[in-house]
C-alpha cells in the first residue's frame, strides 16, 4: 500500500513514480507509455489559472490536499441504486474508484462484445494498438498524468457488424472513507457497422473526499454508431476531471449527451471529437444544472479534419445560488475539411443572482467552402412567462419547473432514449431550488 | 361576486388607478370601455396579481374573499381568470401539458383528485370544438408561432377548460376578424351562466353586439367616469370619447 506523504498532490505523485511503484512490472509497450507520459506531465505540472483553458477553473484547492493514491478497501460493498433509471434495463457495469467490480456487475451476454478491466489490456492486441493513441496527442497534462499512473478502468470492444441489444450502463462509484485520488482509464472500441448505447453514471457512496481524474478514449470505426450519455449525479465531496477523446472514421455517428446536476462541487469535462475521415457526424449535447457553490466547466473541441462532415453542438446551462458554469466550445475546420457543416449553440439561464456563467465559442476555420454558425444567449427566468402560468393556477414552484424543462427541451428532445429523458427531466425537477 | 372599492394602483411610482369602484354580480356581464392608456389593462393585471403593479389603496373581494392578499395562482384557483391582451409564447411547454397541470392544480386546491386522463381528453375535445381551436395547436408549444387570432382563441379555450367564476377578457376582440370574433363570442355566450360573471374590456362596440353586456362602464384616467347599459356603448361608438374626456378634464380643472 502507498502511504500518504504530507505535501501537495504533485509532490506525492512524483515521489510515487520515482519509487517505481507505478510501473509495477508492466509489460511493454505500457511501461514506456507510462514513463513518457509522466515525463510530459512533469514538464508542465498541473494546469493553473494562468493557462487560458483553465482561467475560470481553479484546481489549486484540490491539489493541496493529501490523497490516498490507491483504494485501501478494494472489495468493499457499495450501494448503486442511485444510478438506476426507471424503465431502462441496461447491463450494469460497476466501477468502484475505477476498479471494475465483476461481483457487482452484470454479465454482458452479447456476441462479439468483450469487456474487461484495463489492467488486462496487454493480453489484447487490438486494444493495445489504440491505447493512449488519441487523448495523449492533446496537451492536457491531466491526460499525461492519467496515462502514467492510471489504475482501474474498463475496455469495451465491440466487433464489427454487432448491434447491442441492450444498453450498457457504467456506474462510476466514488467511495472512500478517506480522501482519495482515482485515475480511471477507459477505452471503447466500436468496430465497423456497430451500434451501441453507453451510459455513464457518476455517484458517490461514502463520506470521504475524492478527486477523480478519468480519461476515456472512444474509437468509432466505419459506420459505427454510438449514443453516449454522461449522467453526473455525484455528491459534493466528489470532484471530477474527465477527459473524453473521440476518434471517428467514415460514416460513423457519435452522439454525446452530457448531463450534470447539483451535487459534485467541482467538475471539469473535456470532450474532444476528432472527425478524422469524410462523411462523419458528431453531436454534442449538454445540459448543466448547478446549485450551491458548484463549479461545472465543459470544454469541448470539435475538430473537422476531413471534408463532408457534420457537427452539431448544443449546450444549456442553468445556474442557481452562487454556482458557476463554464462553457468553452472550440470548432476547428482544417484546410482539408471542405463542405463542413458545423453548428454550435450555447444558451444560459442564470437563476441565482450571484451565480456566474462564462461562455466562449471559439471558431477557427481554415477551409473556405464551409457552413458554420454559432450563437450564445444569456437570460434569466422570464417573469412574464412565470406570471402567465401562475395566472392559470399553477404554483410558482411548478411553473419554474415547467419553464426550466422548457429551456432544457431543445437538448432533452434530442435524447435517443425516452427513459433517460424522463430520468433527466426528473433530476432537473429535483435539482431546482425555489428560494435562491 | 366581485367587489372593487376605491382601488388605487401604481406602476413605477406612477399612479394609474385612482379610486375605482365596480360591483359585479353572478350572472352579469360588464363591459369596460375607454380610450387607450386609461388603465384598463392595469385593472386586469392588478386583479390577476401581477408583481409590477402596486396597490396603494382600496380593496377587492371575490365572493367575499380578499383578493389582493392572494398569490396569482391562488386567485386563479379561487375562480379568477384573465384572458390576456397579449398572450405570451412559451416554447418548450406543451399546450396540453400546461392545461393538464393547471386543471389539476386547481382541482388539488379544491381537494379534488387529478382528472382522469379520459375525462380530460373528453373535455379538451369538447372545449376545442366550442372555440373551433385546431386540435393540432393543442399539442404544440404554448402559443408558439400562433397567429394573433389563434392566441386569443387559445385564451378562451383555456377559459372553457378551467371554468372560472369570474373571467376578465382584456381586448380579446383586438386582432380578430369578424368570423373569429363571432366564434369567440359564441364560446363566451355558451359559457355564460347564472353562477359566473364576465368583465369584458374592449375598445370597440363591435364585440358587444355579440356578447351583450348588462352594464357598460367607461374608464378614463384611472376611474370609472360613466356607467350605463348597452346603449352607452352605442353612444360611444357614435360620439367617440372626446365629449366624456372634455367633461372629466373640465371637472378636474375646476377642482384645481
Ligand atoms: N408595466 C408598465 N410600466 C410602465 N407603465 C405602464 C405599465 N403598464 C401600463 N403602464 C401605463 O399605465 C397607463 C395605463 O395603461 P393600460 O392599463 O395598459 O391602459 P389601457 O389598457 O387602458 O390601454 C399607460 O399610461 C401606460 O403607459
Ligand atoms: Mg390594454
Amino acid at each position: 500500500m502507498i502511504t500518504q506523504v504530507s505535501s501537495s498532490l504533485y509532490h506525492q505523485l512524483t515521489t510515487v513514480f520515482d519509487d517505481g511503484l507505478a510501473i509495477k512490472g508492466d509489460l511493454e509497450p505500457l511501461a514506456s507509455l507510462r514513463r513518457n507520459a509522466f515525463a510530459r506531465f512533469q514538464e508542465t505540472g498541473f494546469p493553473t489559472l494562468k493557462d487560458e483553458d483553465w482561467k475560470y477553473t481553479n484546481l489549486q484547492p484540490l491539489l493541496s490536499k493529501n490523497y490516498l493514491l490507491r483504494d485501501n478497501l478494494p472489495g468493499k460493498s457499495v450501494s448503486i441504486e442511485k444510478a438506476f433509471i426507471k424503465g431502462l434495463n441496461p447491463y450494469k457495469l460497476v466501477l468502484v474508484n475505477g476498479h471494475f467490480r465483476t461481483d457487482l456487475s452484470d454479465v454482458v451476454d452479447e456476441q462479439g462484445v468483450s469487456i474487461y478491466s484495463i489492467e488486462d489490456i496487454h493480453q489484447h492486441k487490438l486494444s493495445l494498438r489504440h491505447f493512449a493513441q488519441y487523448a495523449d496527442k492533446t496537451d492536457n497534462p491531466l491526460v499525461a498524468l492519467n496515462t502514467a499512473l492510471h489504475e482501474g478502468g474498463l475496455v469495451i470492444e465491440i466487433e464489427k457488424n454487432i448491434t447491442l441489444r441492450r444498453s450498457i450502463q457504467i456506474i462510476h462509484v466514488a467511495s472512500s472513507s478517506e480522501t482519495i485520488f482515482n485515475q480511471t482509464r477507459n477505452l471503447y472500441l466500436l468496430g465497423n457497422n456497430t451500434k451501441a448505447e453507453i451510459l455513464e453514471s457518476f455517484i458517490t457512496d461514502d463520506i470521504g473526499l475524492s478527486l477523480n481524474n478519468t480519461v476515456s478514449e472512444v474509437v468509432l470505426e466505419e459506420n459505427a454508431h454510438l449514443q453516449h450519455y454522461y449522467l453526473q449525479t455525484a455528491n459534493s465531496q466528489s470532484s471530477y476531471l474527465n477527459h473524453t477523446e473521440i476518434h471517428q472514421k467514415k460514416h460513423s455517428l457519435y452522439n454525446n449527451y452530457n448531463c450534470t446536476f447539483p451535487g459534485s462541487a467541482f467538475i471539469r469535462n473535456n470532450i474532444n471529437v476528432r472527425l478524422d475521415d469524410s462523411a462523419v457526424e458528431s453531436h454534442l449535447y449538454g445540459i448543466t444544472l448547478t446549485a450551491e457553490d458548484q463549479l461545472v466547466d465543459n470544454h469541448t473541441i470539435v475538430d473537422h479534419r476531413k471534408p463532408h462532415c457534420e457537427s452539431y453542438e448544443w449546450y444549456k446551462n442553468i445556474t442557481q445560488n452562487t454556482s458557476t458554469a463554464v462553457f468553452n466550445g472550440k470548432i476547428f475546420v482544417r484546410e482539408d475539411a471542405q463542405k463542413t457543416n458545423a453548428f454550435q449553440q450555447n444558451n444560459n439561464m442564470l437563476i441565482g443572482e450571484k451565480s456566474t456563467i462564462f461562455s466562449k465559442p471559439q471558431l477557427e476555420i481554415f477551409a473556405d467552402d464551409v457552413k458554420c454558425s454559432h450563437g450564445c444567449t444569456m437570460g434569466q427566468f422570464d417573469d412574464d412567462a412565470l406570471f402567465y402560468l401562475r395566472a392559470r393556477g399553477i404554483s410558482e414552484e411548478k411553473a419554474r419547473v415547467l419553464l426550466v424543462h422548457a429551456f432544457a427541451f431543445d437538448v432533452t428532445e434530442k435524447f435517443s432514449s425516452e427513459p433517460i429523458r424522463e430520468y433527466v427531466d426528473h433530476l432537473i425537477e429535483e435539482g431546482l431550488i425555489i428560494e435562491q | 361576486m366581485l367587489s372593487i372599492k376605491n382601488l388605487q394602483a401604481s406602476v413605477d411610482d406612477k399612479q394609474i388607478l385612482k379610486g375605482l369602484n365596480l360591483e359585479v354580480k353572478a350572472g352579469e356581464v360588464h363591459a369596460i370601455m375607454g380610450p387607450n392608456g386609461s388603465g384598463k389593462s392595469t385593472l386586469a393585471s392588478v386583479l390577476a396579481g401581477r408583481d409590477a403593479y402596486e396597490v396603494t389603496g382600496g380593496e377587492v373581494t371575490l365572493e367575499g374573499k380578499d383578493l389582493l392578499e392572494l398569490s396569482p395562482e391562488d386567485r386563479a384557483r379561487e375562480g379568477l381568470f384573465l384572458a390576456f391582451q397579449y398572450p405570451i409564447e412559451i416554447p418548450g411547454v406543451s399546450n396540453i401539458n400546461f392545461l393538464k397541470t393547471a386543471v389539476n392544480e386547481i382541482r388539488a386546491y379544491k381537494g379534488l383528485a387529478p382528472m382522469e386522463a379520459k375525462e380530460f381528453l373528453k373535455q379538451v375535445k369538447e372545449k376545442q370544438k366550442l372555440v373551433e381551436f385546431d386540435a393540432k395547436l393543442a399539442n404544440r408549444s404554448l402559443n408558439e408561432g400562433f397567429s394573433g387570432g389563434e392566441k386569443k382563441r387559445n385564451e378562451i379555450f383555456q377559459l372553457a377548460m378551467l371554468e372560472p367564476k369570474l373571467s376578465i377578457l382584456d381586448e380579446t376582440d383586438s386582432g380578430l376578424d369578424i368570423d373569429a370574433l363571432r366564434i369567440v363570442a359564441n364560446g363566451v355566450n355558451h359559457l355564460r351562466s347564472k353562477d359566473n360573471a364576465f368583465v369584458v374590456i374592449t375598445h370597440y362596440q363591435r364585440l358587444l353586439e355579440y356578447i351583450v353586456p348588462d352594464f357598460v362602464h367607461v374608464l378614463y384616467k384611472g376611474r370609472i367616469v360613466k356607467s350605463g347599459t348597452k346603449e352607452l356603448a352605442l353612444e360611444l361608438e357614435e360620439k367617440g370619447y372626446d365629449w366624456l374626456k372634455e367633461s372629466v378634464d373640465a371637472e378636474e380643472g375646476a377642482a384645481i
